[in-house]
């Protein structure tokens, strides 16, 4: 059982309502649910759709095909028409002109008018689409609650959902109706909740689409864990702060997409240069320059590999889902305080707002080491303390500055000695250079293979890397599926340093080998040539800022 | 002078240069306040005035041209037990870092600016810098400098800082006694320092300085905010000395009930196990 509904309406007619509730309806029923937002770059008018799919198995994307349409505007429907199926249904207003034998007209807006509201029409919708799903009603009245808060607003919501669900008879059969045990989460909310359990307590960021909501979800929470959200002047600004503070000794933190990076990349070079941990969170939208500020791409691997001058360490994570997101960002955390290096977790608009089910992340396994040095040997007179003293691995003892008395903390941009002091030696400068690439080789034992799934026999082996995991799975399944040639899959999550194995291994056996990105280069082709001397042969690439979906791979597939 | 052990590494500076008698004022002021090596964090961005970290055994942050003030804040809202100062040049403050010092100006966290303003990029060698004033020739701006200076106090008034005042590196006694209360101020005081350039800055000399500045009374009303826009509006023939304005007002920490309770941030841990009920915002 697969199922996928479209809301499709301008900016402004609450659609975001609408879907937040059907989704959540689904959810407490059992279901798993994966819902993508399409959004233009305005807050009214334009065309927006939001597409809820839900079955009883685990489902890793969204899908082109639709069973319903509900459209708040006669535009929607000459949109998508084309993706219902035979068996669709279009739920819409009285009163269109529309001539499709899958047209279901309902009076929303007049019932709605007539409980005295014309905000609640949605609610009608809502009943009447539950009730072609012979969904059962009894969660809703929750879902109200948890959304509209206000007793008189759930109230007339529910009197217009009872109209709408009393509309129509049973349509479409479902099962693995069950009880709820998930959650359903975001990628941006999934990194921000996998900060606040890092024991993030500092996040300074300047509003940038699609990367907002993450301050948004911190900030919300700012009281109760007592962290710090700051929406900085600017973007040289986040990053410098959130530097400040690590230096401080608090997990800091900053997030932008592709054109805020721009501004920071002089800070990561800093912190690197001053060895002080930070995680940066870059959700890409497709660029160059301001681009298409709502939509999604993986334009920036090259960027944020190579961003900044000189050579330094620095590690990438490219985030693959939601659940992915949360995990990768507490191991981001220690993986930045263990090496003392800038960390960047890699995520795009796509990953950021669809909205997925998970069993609920587990905290019991999260354990958040500071690789402090407070409490070892820098007591009082024992020893002297050196912030870039240099050690067999590269890696120098940390303390707060301020914590002991007779010890202070030294940090600097310019190139310096162990203590912190500017020094212009060529022969230190090796010396240094070579203690912060120390640590880079050392990362290189940190780094996970990326995950293979489909036909271990395969004669084709895609690679891709972050959110395409999702579309992506589904593809391979469906391919494998159907027999004739056997696909497998790289999936990349640490993507720099690039781990190699994996890829070298599995490269000499693929018949083909084809890289699969959101961009117009094939900029992860690039970087596994160029780390490893491998060829990608052939490549699906998209960059029209609306993401893969299981059925393009497969239609690509095709004609590779 | 060095009891409280602030002394440290030679300096890099001219012989004569203005930086000197700023650096001895701030080892002055912090012994009389009697703070602690560990106690203090000096931060800088790039630039001579920038170096100050590293000529004074303190706590020392040398970031980004520019970029001195925002580590300086976060630093201070993450360890509030810190006494958080900034010795940054006039480029890096009003020039490269102009956004920083208008919003942390707004934001008012507990830190002290002091500014080295030898009016014009003494590490670059000699061009004009946002204070340097109009027709002054440099190699860059060799036909003069074609833009008005900016008034750094005016423009700090304006902003709504708390703490605004005018030093020289030429009158160490009163730039120490600034320096002191600037540092007791609870929230953002900014000083505006006079620093000749011996290198560079071939206009605006000890004796230029010299014959211009003069100590403001003390019958004057730093409170009086008219009073203190038309004291920072003096600026030419006649250069005044001392806090032009001062007045409290909450600061960012004051907003932030969690901020004043129990430790300082970076003292407080995080049990991950413990926020699990998040989750319900997902259920
Ligand atoms: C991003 C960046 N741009 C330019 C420079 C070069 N630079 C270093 S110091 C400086 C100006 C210094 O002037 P000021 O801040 O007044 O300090 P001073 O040397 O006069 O004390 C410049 C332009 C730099 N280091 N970084
Ligand atoms: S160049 Fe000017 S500011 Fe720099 S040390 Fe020399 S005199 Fe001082
Ligand atoms: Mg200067």
């Amino acid at each position: 059982m697969d199922y996928n509904i479209l809301i499709g309406g301008e900016a402004g007619q609450g659609m975001d309502t609408l879907s937040a509730i059907l989704e959540r309806t689904l959810k407490r029923n059992g279901f798993e649910i994966f819902s993508t937002k399409d959004y233009m770059s305005r807050i009214r008018g334009g065309h927006n759709f939001i597409q809820i799919r839900f079955g009883d198995k685990k489902l890793y994307s969204h899908k082109e095909s639709l069973d319903v349409i509900i459209a708040l505007n006669a535009e929607s429907v000459n949109l998508h028409i084309d993706r219902l199926v035979e068996n669709g249904t279009i739920v819409i207003n009285t009163g269109s002109d529309i001539n499709d034998h899958r047209l279901l007209e309902i009076p929303m807006k007049e019932i709605a008018g007539e409980i005295g509201n014309a905000k609640i029409a949605g609610s009608v919708a809502l009943g009447t689409v539950l009730k072609l799903f012979n969904i059962k009603r009894d969660k809703v009245n929750s879902v109200f609650d948890k959304v509209f808060k206000k007793q008189d607003i759930v109230e007339i919501n529910m009197k217009a959902f009872e109209k709408g669900y009393g509309l129509v008879g049973g349509k479409y059969e479902v099962n693995g109706m069950n009880d709820d045990d998930k959650i359903m989460i975001n990628g941006n909310e999934a990194v921000a909740v996998g900060a606040i359990a890092a024991g993030c307590k500092f996040y300074s960021a300047y509003p940038m689409t699609p990367s907002t909501s993450i301050m948004n979800y911190m900030a919300a929470k700012m009281n109760k864990i007592e962290m710090v959200v700051e929406q900085a002047e600017d973007e040289i600004a986040a990053i410098n702060m959130a530097i400040g503070a690590s230096y401080a000794g608090a997990r800091a933190m900053t997030g932008t997409s592709g054109g805020g990076f721009s501004l920071m990349v002089e800070g990561l070079g800093l912190s690197s240069m001053m060895e002080l941990p930070l995680v940066i969170a870059e959700v890409q939208r497709p660029g160059p320059a301001t681009g298409l500020p709502t939509r999604t791409e993986q334009g920036d691997l090259k960027f944020v590999i190579n961003a900044s001058q000189g050579d330094f360490p620095r590690m990438v994570i490219a985030l693959k889902n939601p659940e992915d997101a949360f995990y990768q960002t507490v191991r981001a955390f220690n993986m930045a305080d263990k090496y003392r290096i800038p960390v960047i977790l890699l995520s795009d608009q796509f990953l950021a707002d669809y909205v997925t089910t998970y069993k609920p992340f587990d905290f019991s396994g999260i354990e958040n080491e500071r690789y402090m040095d407070n409490n070892k040997s820098f007591k009082k007179g024992e020893k002297t303390y050196k912030p870039y003293e240099l050690t067999p691995s590269g890696i120098s003892p940390r303390i707060i500055p301020g914590s002991i008395e007779g010890f202070t903390v030294l940090v600097d941009s310019d190139e310096h000695d162990e203590t912190g002091h500017i020094v212009e030696s060529g022969r230190l400068r090796v010396k240094m250079n070579d203690k912060r690439m120390k640590k880079a080789e050392l990362l290189e034992e940190d780094i996970q293979e990326p995950e293979f799934f489909g036909s271990k026999d395969f004669e084709v082996l895609y690679v891709a890397w972050g959110s395409t995991f999702g579309p992506l799975k589904e593809a391979v399944n469906n391919l494998n599926r159907r027999g004739g040639k056997k696909y497998g899959a790289l999936i990349f999550g640490d993507i720099w340093p690039l781990p190699k194995k994996e890829i070298v291994e599995k490269a000499k056996k693929a018949c083909t080998l084809v890289n699969v990105e959101q961009n117009a280069t094939g900029q992860l082709a690039s970087v596994i040539r160029e780390q490893t001397g491998i060829i990608c042969t052939k490549s699906i690439l998209k960059y029209d800022g609306r993401p893969f979906s299981p059925e393009y791979i497969i239609e690509r597939s095709k004609t590779l | 002078m060095s009891g409280c052990g602030f002394e440290t590494y030679e300096t890099a500076w001219c012989p004569g240069c203005g930086n000197f008698g700023i650096l001895a004022a701030l080892k002055n002021a912090l012994e009389k306040l009697q703070k602690k090596p560990h106690e203090v964090l000096v931060v800088g961005g790039i630039g001579q005035a920038a170096k100050t970290p590293q000529y004074i055994n303190t706590n020392g942050f040398c970031g980004l041209h520019g970029r001195a003030v925002p580590p300086a804040a976060a630093a201070k809202i993450v360890n509030r037990d810190l006494t958080v100062i900034v010795n940054t040049g006039d480029g890096d403050t009003y020039g490269e870092g102009g956004n920083h010092l208008i919003h942390n100006i707004r934001r008012n966290i507990d830190i002290t600016h002091f500014v080295h303003d030898n009016q014009i990029y003494g590490l670059t060698k000699g061009q004009a810098s946002p204070t340097t004033a109009e027709g002054h020739v440099t190699t860059v701006q060799a036909l003069g400098s074609k833009m008005l200076p900016l008034n750094p106090l005016l423009l700090s008034l304006v902003l709504g800082a708390g703490f605004v005042a005018r030093g020289s590196s030429g009158d160490v006694k009163l730039l120490t006694e600034i320096m002191e209360q600037a540092i007791i101020y609870k929230g953002y005081a900014i000083v505006d320092i006079l620093q000749p350039c011996v290198s560079f800055n071939k206009v605006n000399t000890y004796k230029w300085y010299k014959e211009r500045v003069y100590r403001i009374g003390s019958d004057y009303d730093f409170e009086n905010m008219d009073a203190a826009i038309n004291k920072a509006s003096e600026w030419g023939d006649r250069i005044p000395l001392g806090i032009i304005y001062k007045k409290e007002r909450p600061v960012y920490s004051d907003k932030l009930d969690f901020l004043k309770k129990g430790k300082a941030l970076v003292y407080r841990g995080l049990n991950p196990q413990k926020i699990q009920g998040l989750l319900s915002d997902f259920m």
